[in-house]
């Protein structure tokens, strides 16, 4: 049966996931393996004096102990960093070197140190804990507030007050002077709470060599297995593409994690070199809270200028984004280029000043994570503007109306350097309202205070860049890579489909939207279409899963490559029915003479493309594979409005999330099913942030607060309503299929949506700020100060 | 190094484990079994979650020893005769994965409920859940998903 676009197709991959019968990388063991353990820094800054491992040595199954002395000798470079953002005054941003094993100086706790491998993980546990490490602690500063002022610890000497780049985007002086002169301006400090992504599988990898042909195979929780091998093959290990296959199996989430080159990679390379056996690492999850990179990590001063109608005039935000310890991949372009150029949000503000410090702390450094600097840009416009509804006594709805971009106004130029090419804003505003209640709310908020609880309603109307990225306008803003994506369909000679594609699953059920984009198109049932990823010795290239850009970008080469397939197979049934190409057409999985029913099955074509005994063979290669590579002309504009209501217990301080509705526009859609689950799977990572979830250093020592499930607050089943969610389709007018991608926004929208709504609750009481998480705590500290204050 | 003989999947398995071993070590490792999955160390995330005559565990929290001539049932050994157990089926249907890597545990978790609490509500399956951790589908659908195989399961007599 054939699948086509905008059928809810249950998911082939499920399977194998249900059965137990996934193949994720700790799963994987290969013939000789040794196990790696890393001794990690107790410290968040210190000098390293001495590593003294000759007692560990003698361990029992110790095979190896390495520390940075060893990488050095044997001429391993650092790890890369894949977009330079330049500061407002020209200059490059600083870059220290990144090295894997720390040298000289640790700084982060968590910082590897040394790896040691022997025969088994627990002995190489047992011998890790007798790596001595004589460290020299200095003083540390993990707050990116802190570490910008006089006088703090430098991450680096080299890098005066931490600043890596001092960035800016749009006009300051327009700005100015429409604050000055505007009949009202809000102002907003805010702050927003550094996460730690967690995905479910742990990182793992195991590297190999192979002495008789030197080539080299990481297997690895990655996202992006070809960006990982030119990465760790180019700059770390200098080992040529040709010799290095980089394998990421089934990847148990990633949410942007494990898009980065990680110093564990190239460690367990290059000691599978060195040792000429495979050499496996499985992070614990303790390792993962201070080895994986975080997100987030903002603190702002905002100011919106608005006339006396509420109409927006300008905004301009200073932000300080906490980078950690190191460059992580793509860190310098998540605050910049994926944050401040999204600040027009739906907006029509004119006026637009952003500024931006990138801050080097003591802390793990921090990357992309799931919606990556677009929540943020979101976050800081959904609070202003519902602080300004609230100072100009208007409602939050019409307020959001009386701004939006108008749907006739497509292509949209912001003043931050995007074009918007679609949207409706309108529409989804108030499908969410609808479906919402709105209209019914206040009657629900007194009821609730009947009964003491304090109800709230908040709405968030966001939008997000998606589709990375059109290579050209990357490469001008500092990206070191392309981003285009590249698909193969190899037609086999029974006529069933391989689809090779450079995307990355972890996840997001590519396995089965990729087969109906086959299945429409070919005009074949799913059963017939296989789709695989994550393989550089099968996939021609790619650039992976990030940035809901697989569908967008990776659909988009794909339907490329089938466009190839359908015109060579015309060539071949031309031939086949004696009859002119033009007269071909293609429909339902046949080729047909229009206008008659000579036809040939798309099978028969296949058939006689590999055994071309009756074939054009003068004029036509035989076969009937077919690649393609998709650049993106654009970036593509999901957008909608989250609409979220709260109580909140006076007592307790608790908020309970009593509803919560969703009305995206995700352009296209090819299988509704999987859409509604990555929006709700958003939704849980935006309302974790905002009520639940918050990465915490030490300020004083640096030491990470949250390194467990006992004190980082994931967000359980019983802390989630189940949601309400709708789509209103407006066509992506730059790619093939119109789609625009939807794995990040529920973590985009959700955040706003909720602490609108807990602020809308807290307002009888004189409340107007609250920072995320909303955690009982904070609420009930400051219902306690509004009371004491009440009663002096 | 103590023997075991634990009763996997219906099969008996033997072997010479260390005093130390954890069971989801000894599936894993010993039998090959990777379905059962490691997401945490500190027995929170619920990914090892098997059946330990009749009632759900956590394998990472559990000794190999401590389940001497137990039965234990995992991921690998619910479905029956190529064909998925209800539990699975309603987790495909209404999808209720997505990375797929803490399906087993959440699987096995919601046919231990459905055991003891043949017509759950939405309330009882989100408290329920509270020792299984998923990152991907944020619960709406493992709720649906256990809500359905319950139901299966209660018309199905298992």
């Amino acid at each position: 049966m054939s699948a086509p676009i905008g059928a809810p197709v249950r998911r082939k991959e499920d399977h194998r996931f249900l059965t137990g019968r996934g193949t994720y990388t700790d799963d994987i063991n290969r013939p000789g393996q040794l196990h790696a353990v890393f001794v990690r820094s107790p410290h968040a800054h210190a000098e390293i004096v001495r590593v003294e491992a000759s007692a560990a040595k003698s361990a029992p199954g110790v095979v190896a102990i390495y520390s940075s002395a060893d990488l050095v000798a044997a001429g391993l470079g650092t790890l890369p960093c894949g977009w330079a953002v330049k500061s407002k005054d020209g200059s490059p941003m600083a870059e220290p070197p990144h090295p894997v094993l720390a040298q000289g100086r640790v700084r982060h706790v968590g910082d590897p140190v040394a790896i040691v491998i022997a025969e088994s993980r627990d002995q190489a546990q047992e011998a890790s804990e007798r790596v001595v490490v004589d460290y020299r602690p200095l003083p540390s500063v993990s707050a990116v507030d802190e570490a910008v002022k006089p006088g703090k610890p430098l991450v680096y000497d080299s890098v005066p007050g931490n600043i890596c780049y001092d960035w800016h985007i749009g006009e300051q002086a327009p700005v100015d002077a429409a604050i000055a002169k505007a009949a009202h301006v809000v102002r907003l400090d805010i702050v927003n709470n550094r996460l730690i992504p967690n995905a479910m599988e742990p990182r793992a990898y195991i590297g190999e060599f192979d002495r008789g042909t030197g080539d080299y195979t990481l297997y690895t929780t990655c996202q992006n297995p070809h960006a990982i091998r030119l990465l760790m093959g180019a700059f770390v290990l200098h080992l040529p593409e040709h010799k290095l296959r980089v394998v990421a199996p089934d990847v148990g989430g990633g949410f942007g994690s494990k898009i980065y080159h990680y110093a564990e990679e190239a460690a367990v390379t290059w000691a599978a070199g060195q040792l000429g056996r495979p050499v496996k690492w499985v992070a614990e999850r303790s390792e993962s809270f201070v080895s994986d990179a975080q997100g987030r990590d903002h603190v702002t001063h905002a100011e919106l200028a608005l006339d006396k109608d509420g109409k927006f005039l300008a905004l301009k935000v200073a932000t300080l984004a906490n980078l950690g310890g190191y460059i992580s991949t793509f860190a310098p372009a998540v605050p910049t280029y994926l944050y401040a150029t999204l600040l027009a949000g739906t907006y029509t503000t004119p006026a637009i000043y952003a500024e931006v410090k990138g801050v080097f702390t003591h802390t793990v450094p921090v990357d992309a994570y799931r919606g990556a600097g677009r929540p943020e840009a979101s976050y800081l416009i959904e609070r202003i503007v519902d602080q300004a509804a609230r100072a100009l006594k208007l409602d939050p709805a019409e307020l959001r109306r009386r701004n939006f971009i108008a749907t006739t106004a497509y292509p949209y130029q912001t003043p931050v350097a995007l074009a918007y090419d679609s949207g409706d804003y309108f529409t989804t505003l108030d499908m969410a309202l609808k479906d919402a209640d709105y209209a019914g709310f206040e009657q629900r908020r007194a009821a609730a205070g009947r009964q003491g609880k304090l109800r709230g309603l908040g709405m968030a109307s966001y939008i997000e860049a998606c589709g990375v990225a059109p290579s050209a306008v990357a490469g001008a803003l500092g990206a070191r890579a392309g981003l285009y994506e590249v698909a193969a369909v190899r037609v086999n000679p029974t006529g069933s489909v391989t689809v090779l594609t450079g995307t990355h699953s972890h996840g997001q059920g590519h396995e089965t939207t990729f087969a109906q984009l086959v299945s429409e198109r070919l005009g074949m049932p799913v059963e017939n279409i296989d789709v695989v990823h994550g393989d550089t010795a099968r996939i021609p290239f790619g650039m992976g899963t990030y940035g809901s850009r697989s569908l967008p970008v990776g659909g988009s080469a794909l339907v490329k490559a089938l466009d190839k397939v359908v015109n060579k197979g015309k060539k071949i049934a031309a031939h086949l029915l004696e009859a002119a190409e033009a007269d071909i057409e293609f429909k339902d999985g046949k080729f047909t003479v229009t206008g008659t029913d000579r036809a040939k099955a798309f099978g028969e074509i296949a058939f006689a493309a590999y055994v071309p005994h009756n074939y054009p063979l003068d004029e036509l290669e035989p076969g009937l594979d077919e690649a393609a590579f998709y650049d993106p002309k654009n970036f593509t504009f999901p957008s909608g409005t989250h609409v979220c209501e709260v109580e909140i217990d006076q007592d307790t301080g608790e908020v309970r999330i009593v509803a919560f509705t969703a009305a995206d526009d995700f352009g296209r859609i090819v299988n509704p099913m999987i859409v509604e689950g990555q929006v709700h799977g958003g939704l849980a990572q935006g309302i974790g942030q905002a009520l639940l979830e918050e990465c915490r250093y030490d300020r004083a020592s640096g030491q990470l607060l949250t390194g467990s499930y006992m004190d980082y607050c994931m967000p359980r089943a019983d802390n989630l309503p189940s949601f309400k969610v709708a789509t209103h389709g407006t066509m992506c007018t730059h790619n093939p299929l119109g789609v625009k991608g939807c794995g990040e926004a529920g973590a985009i929208g959700a955040p706003g949506a909720v602490m609108n709504a807990v602020l809308d609750a807290l307002a009888p009481l004189g409340i107007t700020h609250i920072d995320m998480p909303a955690s009982p705590e904070k609420i009930w500290r400051a219902m306690a100060s509004r009371r004491t204050a009440k009663a002096a | 190094m103590p023997s075991v003989t634990i009763t996997v999947n219906g099969k008996k398995q033997t072997a010479n484990v260390e005093n130390r071993t954890l069971l989801v070590q000894f599936l894993r490792e010993h039998l090959g079994l990777t379905g059962t999955h490691v997401g945490c160390d500190t027995s929170q995330c619920g990914a090892c979650v098997v059946n330990i005559d009749g009632y759900s565990a956590k394998s990472c929290t559990m000794l190999a020893v401590q389940v001497e001539g137990a039965n234990v049932t995992t991921i690998e050994g619910l479905a029956k005769d190529g064909k998925l157990h209800p539990m699975q089926e309603a987790f495909r249907e209404h999808h209720g994965l997505q990375c797929g890597f803490c399906t087993p545990g959440m699987v096995m978790s919601a046919v231990d409920l459905a055991t003891v609490n043949k017509n759950p509500s939405e309330t009882d399956i989100r408290h329920w859940l509270e020792g299984n951790i998923c990152r991907c589908t944020g619960y709406h659908n493992i709720v649906k998903a256990i809500k359905a195989g319950a139901e299966a399961m209660a018309r199905g007599g298992k």
